[in-house]
């Protein structure tokens, strides 16, 4: 019983309250912002600190005991996800000072970002089904707000049917709510976890987890990720980024948090079903991200990929799968910001994201060319950078399930992050290495907007050679995953 | 009563499912207005419409109506509200700039 618990929603949202009345003064606007995302990170830290010592924290809001009131839930995995993704939120808002421009930055630019950080951290730290889809619509509002923000064509295009394709979700979300309380008769997580194994999973409730997962998927881009490439590629690289490392990642947490905790019963048919549409994820993916030509599409493309990676892993459900999980998730959070970081700068100084636009750039951007270089290597999962463990004990655990889809599985990922590798490279090879272009000029000024892309870089080596480090938590993090009776004890008390 | 509704609600899934697959923008945010009237109105059916007295703590009150949907709808509604009102400006600035509202020439094939 903690009420830090409740900071990282708090912090956000009350910054974001307070930026509005300060519109026209951006200097203080930027300052008050980073200002509250790293006390964000401090307070992540210490949660982090107090869970290790004592286990999983609640607290419960005005008192109502669950299953009655609104629970918030800290548990290592939930903490480790909102650590990172204020350290995330750090380094884009770092980049989007130098590249977001004057009039984004009048027009709540910031306000915006901080409600976003609070849409997120909640929909992690919450132990209240209904209280999550307050949260993801608390982050999908603020979403739509950024998409669209400086309204160009591109972007009001895309963002039409960016909100179209979340209200219809929501609106699913909703519905499957209603229909696990008409069952159930409660809302609770935990409360859910044991009333849903009395009744067993079938029947309705099978149909409920299935709504579920349609809904999680559709957020999340698995399978159902039609709406990612062209939402994802209209918005500047600074909010793209922040996008494509958090927001898919909400819906994955989603995923696995409903199927570790409540529907975990029937896993023969449940994640059954979740590995073969990850798996057709990531084959599709990586297709696109090798078909493409373009910049923004290819990094589009790589994060449904890895969407498919992820919940391949989770659909395994073993100790040493879910512990990659959850290694992979804060390594893909990291990378797929630094990839758009870094994606963006190349677009600035190309003045385009066609390849066949691009060349010569080893010349003048050396050091953005080895950055996207190394960053490539790190998607790929390769030692000592941070995708290597995750990815390793994903593949030892889906190995070790001794099944023949698995094995089919497993060599579709291996395949797919060759290809991944590939895709990058591609980008690579042509802006750096292909001969320069003698129609584009390359004017586009990157000067300082590689610091933050440099530091996200460092922290992909050191997430790499600290596993050793990081393990414990990891561990921690894993254990209510594969028993979720740790999670209902602490939140009910018994 | 349970039967009424789930008809009603029924109807307003069908008819939102179809202005959705319509071209014009404006029938699709009606559609998803409808579509969230009928998630609404599942939520508060699911918990058994009038099964009692109302929901206040009091001396023989046995039988009482589930309050929870209740207030699980009010904030569905407000969001859905705020949701739909900012889509609507959304579809009118998409309409000022890009000059059309139908959905067939949104598709953007053409990389500006």
């Amino acid at each position: 019983m903690s009420n830090f618990i409740i900071l990282p929603i708090l912090i956000p949202i009350l910054t974001g309250i307070l930026l509005v009345f300060f519109r026209t003064k951006i200097t203080l606007q930027k300052w008050l912002s980073v200002i509250a995302l790293i006390l964000n990170t401090l307070n992540a830290g210490y949660l982090i600190y107090i869970v290790n010592q004592k286990g999983i924290q609640t607290l419960e809001i005005g008192g109502w005991k669950p299953p009655f009131g609104i629970v918030f839930v800290a548990d290592m995995f939930a903490l480790l996800l909102v650590f990172t993704t204020n350290i995330i939120a750090i380094f884009c808002l770092w980049y989007a000072f130098k590249t977001i421009g004057k009039g984004r930055e009048s027009y709540f630019f910031y306000p915006f970002f901080q409600f976003l950080i609070a849409g997120v951290s909640g929909s992690f730290l919450t132990g209240d089904i209904f209280n999550l889809f307050v949260f993801f619509e608390v982050m999908l509002i603020s979403s739509y707000v950024l998409i669209v923000l400086g309204g160009r064509k591109i972007q009001l295009r895309e963002s039409i049917k960016y909100v179209l394709v979340n209200i219809v979700s929501s609106i699913l979300f909703v519905s499957s709510v209603a229909f696990l309380y008409g069952i159930t008769g409660t809302l609770n997580i935990a409360d859910l976890s044991v009333k849903v194994t009395q009744l067993g999973l079938n029947g309705p409730l099978l149909v409920v987890a299935f709504l579920f997962l349609i809904v999680f998927s559709l957020k999340a881009a698995l399978f159902v990720y039609f709406w990612l490439p062209g939402s994802y590629s209209a918005p500047p690289a600074a909010i793209a980024a922040i996008f494509s490392a958090l927001l898919t990642k909400v819906g994955i947490y989603a995923i696995i948090r409903t199927f570790s905790i409540i529907f975990y019963q029937e896993p023969q048919i449940t994640h059954q079903f979740i590995a073969w549409i990850a798996a057709l994820t990531m084959i599709l993916g990586v297709i696109g991200a090798v078909a493409y030509n373009n910049v923004k599409q290819i990094l589009a493309y790589n994060v449904i990929t890895s969407v498919g990676f992820i919940v391949f892993g989770f659909a395994v459900f073993s100790k040493d799968a879910l512990e990659g999980v959850i290694f992979y998730l804060i390594h893909d959070m990291n990378i797929k910001a630094l990839l758009f970081l870094a994606g963006g700068a190349l677009i600035t100084i190309a003045g385009s994201s066609q390849l066949k636009d691009m060349g010569g750039f080893i010349k003048k951007h050396a050091l953005l060319g080895w950055i996207l270089f190394i960053t490539a290597l790190a998607l790929a999962g390769i030692p000592p950078l941070s995708g290597f463990i995750g990815k390793l004990l994903i593949l030892k655990g889906a190995l070790a399930a001794n099944s023949i889809t698995f094995y089919w599985f497993t060599g579709i990922a291996l395949l797919s992050s060759l290809l991944v590798l590939y895709s990058v490279t591609k980008i690579f090879m042509n802006a750096f290495w292909k001969e320069p272009n003698t129609n584009v000029e390359s004017n586009g000024n990157i000067k300082g907007i590689l610091a933050p892309c440099i530091v996200l870089l460092l922290f992909s080596v050191i997430l790499g050679v600290g596993a050793e480090w990081l393990y414990p938590f990891v561990e921690k993090a894993a254990a209510p995953l594969m028993d979720p009776s740790i999670y209902i004890d602490a939140v009910l008390k018994e | 009563m349970e039967v009424l509704m789930s008809v009603v609600i029924g109807l307003l899934f069908t008819i939102g499912t179809y202005l959705l697959l319509t071209r014009t923008l404006l029938r699709i945010i009606l559609g998803t207005s409808l579509l969230s009237h009928g998630a609404h109105l599942l939520l508060i059916t699911m918990a058994g419409l009038k099964t009692g007295a109302p929901p206040i703590l009091n001396e023989g009150v046995t039988e009482y109506v589930d309050p929870l949907p209740q207030a699980l709808i009010l904030t569905s509604i407000v969001i859905s509200f705020g949701v739909t009102s900012f889509f609507l400006v959304l579809a009118y600035r998409a309409y000022k700039e890009l000059g059309t509202d139908d959905m067939d020439r949104l598709r953007g094939n053409d990389h500006e």
